[in-house]
């Protein structure tokens, strides 16, 4: 990793070493965020710019932390570029702020952030941890924007909020699956996600680490 | 080079410029984009107003329709309007916490539990050309099951036939109580009677869905599934501030012509 190109570390988090699908690193806010686009996009863009920052400054003083207190600075970090994007949040974008509620400050719990902060940005130069953050961010990004695509289409029959299926209670066709609208639907697509990932990708597939034995008679039977 | 770095005065100096520069940061922010938040936290009051008022149109500037609306500052110990200060600036939520500007609850007929009530409120009136009322919005709040709930509900002309009740402010469970701001929760309460024949408050949060059979269907609205003490928590409050505690007495007037 270390000597990485920047290209590398820039698009690597995408597919090759995608945090949600490889690492299934901050699973919590793809559930939460992805019922609609508008909301997932913010969420997104919050992220990215949170891990690239977080990156860049943690990386600048990196030389500088002590390590009996570094995860504690990494942190005071994370958290003030966290408290000073949700400000922002509130005062440009109210309503989807409102929307995203306490999920902006869950950033700060966001296990890509700090993961990243620990594995990248404390043993690499400056612009190298940015791209890296963002690299993380668009892999974050792209996976979620997949899950909202769906989960908005056939969940509630708009993308962006813009009416593409027109639904049955306005007088249109389309049955909305309400399933998509609840949390657990946000897996069944990650699920999805990963499979397809790791069927293109085949170095993605991890080895079993047991091999399931027949536990019934029946099923021996059966076999 | 890395004895030096670990020792005691160079980790505290390093935690000490961390928090300084971070808190510098943060408070920087908040404090140059707290003017815009405002903003925001104004409109999106006025937005709800106009929305539980049922006036809300989409693509029209929220502070070009609010001009139909007219503040208009009651004094609940009277329950007569009043010009004691400006009602667009008063803000009820902090008065409510001076002992100046407010008075401690009896608890026996706190039911609400706000524990203290400010001696003013402010009240939204929508007119029509004759100068006659059309509909008035009185702002509620009372404690659900972990946080006390903000919001209006508007009144027909009549005074006592619900136009719409909704929530601006609250932490309740989202999903159980936080469905207090679901639209087809909202809806219901539309078109019910708070006041009885004689005039004293009648409304209730009941299980078990409203018969819509039944001669008390339009005293009562369906309670929110899995949230049985935000419920209670919403019906207490629309109780409260009815009543002769509450808006009960400035209702009286208004209807008597003489508020």
């Amino acid at each position: 990793m270390a000597n990485a190109s920047a290209k590398q570390v820039l698009f690597d988090p995408i597919f090759s070493n995608n945090p949600i699908a490889l690492q299934i690193l901050g699973i919590c806010s793809a559930l939460a965020v992805t019922t609609s686009l508008n909301v997932t996009l913010v969420m997104c863009i919050a992220l990215t710019s949170v891990t690239a920052l977080s990156n860049f400054f943690i990386s600048v003083v990196r030389n500088q932390i002590p390590s009996s207190i570094r995860m504690i600075v990494q942190m005071v970090i994370i958290a003030s570029l966290v408290i000073v994007v949700d400000q922002v949040l509130k005062a440009y974008a109210y309503g989807i702020s409102k929307q995203l509620s306490v999920f902006v400050g869950l950033i700060i719990t966001n296990c890509i952030v700090m993961g990243r902060a620990e594995a990248f940005a404390m043993q690499n130069p400056p612009h190298m941890s940015f791209l890296d953050g963002i690299g993380n961010g668009l892999g974050y990004s792209f996976i979620l924007i997949c899950v909202a695509t769906v989960r908005e289409l056939l969940g509630a029959g708009s993308l962006f909020g813009i009416e593409i299926l027109p639904v049955v209670s306005a007088g249109g066709w389309y049955q909305p699956n309400g399933l998509l609208l609840l949390p657990p639907s946000a897996f069944f697509i990650i699920g999805l996600l990963i499979w397809g990932l790791r069927s293109w990708k085949t170095d993605q597939v991890e080895a079993a680490e047991f091999k399931m034995a027949p536990q019934t008679r029946a099923m021996k039977e059966a076999m | 080079m890395s004895s030096k770095k670990e020792s005691v005065l160079r980790t505290l100096t390093v935690a000490l410029l961390v928090c300084l520069v971070c808190s510098v940061v943060v408070s920087a922010a908040a404090v140059a984009l707290k003017p815009v938040q405002i903003t925001n936290q104004l409109q999106d009051k006025q937005r709800n107003i106009l929305q539980i008022a049922g006036l809300y149109k989409e693509g029209v500037s929220v502070q070009e329709q609010f001009k139909q609306v007219t503040p208009r500052l009651v004094d609940l110990r009277t329950g007569e309007f009043s010009d004691a200060t400006d009602p667009l600036t008063y803000d009820q939520q902090k008065a409510s916490k001076v002992p100046e500007t407010s008075q401690r609850m009896d608890p026996k007929v706190d039911i609400a539990s706000i524990r203290r009530q400010a001696y003013y409120s402010t009240v939204y009136v929508v007119e029509d050309e004759q100068g006659e009322i059309e509909t008035v919005i009185l702002p509620i709040h009372g404690y659900g099951l972990w946080s006390t709930l903000y919001g209006f509900m508007a009144l027909e002309s009549d005074l006592k036939t619900v136009v719409g009740l909704g929530f601006y402010q609250h932490a309740e469970t989202p999903g159980l109580g936080g469905e207090v701001d679901n639209p087809s929760w909202k809806k219901q309460w539309t078109g019910k009677v708070v006041y009885d024949e004689s005039g004293d408050v009648d409304i209730s949060v009941i299980k078990g869905g409203v018969d819509n059979n039944s001669p008390n269907a339009e005293h009562q609205v369906d309670a929110l599934a899995g949230a049985t003490l935000t419920s209670r928590g919403v019906e207490n409050l629309v109780r409260f501030w009815l009543g002769k505690d509450g808006f009960g007495e400035f209702l009286d007037h208004l209807r008597a012509g003489e508020a």
